[in-house]
């Protein structure tokens, strides 16, 4: 950080200042110095707040004419779709949103994978991240109940009775998260709280991961640790702010693509069927960034172990930081766990693929070998890896590469680091 | 200080926090407690059919506590076969005998024991329920057969009040 002292210019500036010092962490902020290096798959860290803020405000303004009741909320989402002014806008904002949330968390968890921005000493950024992560599941998955649809009727009931599958005390907890015998009209109204409240937490987290974040500093491209401020940093404002601009004026593009011209592409035509008790839908399936973990609970024929592995997929990105062994950051000069990385890219892609399918057949057997990789990958792969993989030199500085210096005396830092 | 008044101190501090921890404890069940089913839910529990209108061999479905509740009458066919099969063949072994009362009428809540989705009707490998959501099969007892579904369906509490009512609950 850029401690020098600073003083603000007006006199009220400094008599404000020096009773809260707000002004003080604007200029921190303002100066912040960051590494030169960094590239556009940096910029989602400003995306995905663009993202908070934008579902918070369509969310607070569509709660103005939402009604939480078993008998109107179907409704209630109908005329905020046919009668509220620009209410099918604010609303297909803020079902898009959501995905395009979750597009951006995930790019910006596997940057962080790549670049092994989770390793030493951001493991308390990272894993305050990964709480923020569950937290815009939960979030997601009680906002798609609220239209009370039946995607969303038979949505709850599947993930509620997740929890049945805990021996002794199962059907005790989903009868309190129901508030009844089955999904119902107390369920939805609890949902609509906690749907309401948890964006603000995120919120909070966001400070904090943040605040993280800024006491070592952003993890380069490269990966080593740089002097601040040096020659191989610039400050925040204004040249991460305009790079951030241009990349989220990049991505709004997108989310403008989907609101104005394909809004439902990303739904299911079953949740504007009104919620039936009586009927599941032939073909039930979550939104599609769940649908990895749903393909991991799938593929377990046991109920209890599949919840377990369905969690452990999740939980065990906690741990990353201590089954990634090896000291490098970044893949750029691990060979193997380049290729590794990609791997578990194609993989997890394929578990969310088959996640949307039937689970019979082939498409069962891809599942069971993708959920056995997933868990090879950070449970043998990592941990073996930082030991056996011979990696690159590594620069000396991040504007060594830059300016051709001979690598000759970067050796010496690569076998420091081994 | 003396060993005695540290012990004094001790045992206040430790009696204190013990005070304190039953009284956070008083102050938060009520707050988790409202989530469970409250009176006007529990209310609700019982429900009463008429089932004279049900040809053998036909189901109807009837809303019980929130829940589709399964009523088949079961053929005399559909009932040799559901007590012809062998304990060892099952995942969750019951007697067909401990499952319908009057074999002829087979009530028990149409939720899958899996993850709560609604079976279908006279679908799947065994001539019974088969579920779509995961692909869980059961037989005509509407006992678990293949897939993963860790029990039978579940009979509720009923009674015949007449030959044409039953009353669930």
């Amino acid at each position: 950080m850029s401690d020098h002292e600073y003083t603000p210019k007006s006199k009220f500036g400094k008599w404000f200042n020096d009773r809260l010092p707000l002004l003080t962490l604007g200029n921190h902020l303002a100066d912040y110095p960051t590494p030169k290096n960094l590239n556009y798959w940096w910029t989602f860290g400003g995306i995905l707040t663009f993202c908070l803020i934008t579902q918070i405000v369509t969310g607070l303004t569509l709660a103005m004419h939402y009604i939480a009741h078993a008998d109107l909320a179907f409704e209630s989402v109908e005329h905020i779709m046919r009668d509220v002014n620009y209410g099918w806008l604010i609303r297909y904002i803020h079902s898009n949103g959501a995905s395009m949330f979750f597009l951006a968390v995930y790019i910006h968890i596997f940057r962080s994978l790549f670049y092994g921005s989770y390793k030493s000493p951001r493991e308390i950024i990272w894993i305050i991240g990964i709480i923020i992560y569950l937290l815009m599941m939960a979030a997601a998955f009680m906002g798609y109940v609220l239209p009370w649809g039946q995607m969303s009727f038979w949505g709850a009931t599947v993930i509620t009775n997740l929890f049945s599958a805990i021996p002794f005390i199962g059907e005790g907890i989903v009868q309190w998260l129901w508030g009844g015998y089955s999904v119902d009209n107390p369920t939805l109204t609890r949902f609509f709280t906690l749907h309401y409240l948890i964006p603000f937490l995120i919120l909070g987290l966001v400070v904090l991961h943040i605040w993280a974040l800024h006491v070592p500093g952003n993890n380069n491209p490269i990966g080593i640790d740089i002097k601040k401020p040096s020659k191989d940093t610039v400050p925040f404002h204004p040249y991460i702010v305009i790079k951030d601009g241009f990349a989220l004026l990049m991505f709004m593009i997108v989310f403008a693509f989907f609101v104005f011209y394909s809004p439902n592409i990303l739904g299911h035509a079953d949740n504007y069927i009104e919620a039936n008790p009586m009927v599941t839908p032939a073909h039930i399936v979550p939104e599609w960034y769940l649908l990895p973990f749903y393909a991991i609970l799938r593929s377990i024929p046991d109920k209890l172990m599949g919840v377990i592995a369905m969690l452990s997929a999740i939980l065990i990105l906690a741990a990353l930081p201590w089954l990634d062994t090896s000291k490098i950051r970044s893949a750029v000069f691990r060979p193997l766990y380049k290729q590794f990385y990609w791997i578990l890219v194609v993989d997890v892609i394929i578990l969310g693929y088959v996640g949307a399918m039937p689970a019979e057949g082939l498409y069962l057997l891809v599942a069971r070998v993708a959920t056995a990789y997933y868990f090879v990958h950070f449970l043998i792969i990592l941990p073996v890896l930082g030991f056996k993989e011979k990696t690159m030199p590594l620069p000396l500085s991040i504007t060594e590469p830059v300016l051709g210096e001979p690598l000759s005396s970067s050796t010496i830092k690569k076998e420091s680091l081994n | 200080m003396s060993e005695k008044k540290i012990k004094r101190r001790e045992f206040l501090f430790t009696a204190s926090y013990a005070v304190g921890v039953v009284g956070v404890g008083a102050v938060i069940w009520p707050l988790i407690d409202q989530m469970n089913p409250d009176a006007s839910v529990k209310a609700l529990a019982s429900t009463e059919v008429d089932v004279s209108s049900v040809e053998p061999g036909k189901a109807i479905t009837v809303l019980w506590r929130g829940k589709p509740v399964f009523i088949k009458r079961r053929t005399p066919e559909e009932i040799a076969e559901a007590r012809a099969v062998k304990m060892d063949d099952l995942k969750d072994p019951q007697k067909d005998e401990d499952r319908a009362k009057d074999p002829e009428w087979l009530v028990m809540v149409g939720v899958c024991t899996h993850l709560g989705c609604v079976p279908l009707n006279d679908k799947g490998d065994y001539n019974g329920w088969f579920c779509p959501c995961h692909g869980s099969h059961y037989d005509i007892s509407g006992r678990i057969r293949k897939g993963p579904a860790p029990t039978n369906m579940e009979i509720p509490k009923y009674e015949f009040v007449n030959s044409n009512i039953i009353k669930i609950g």
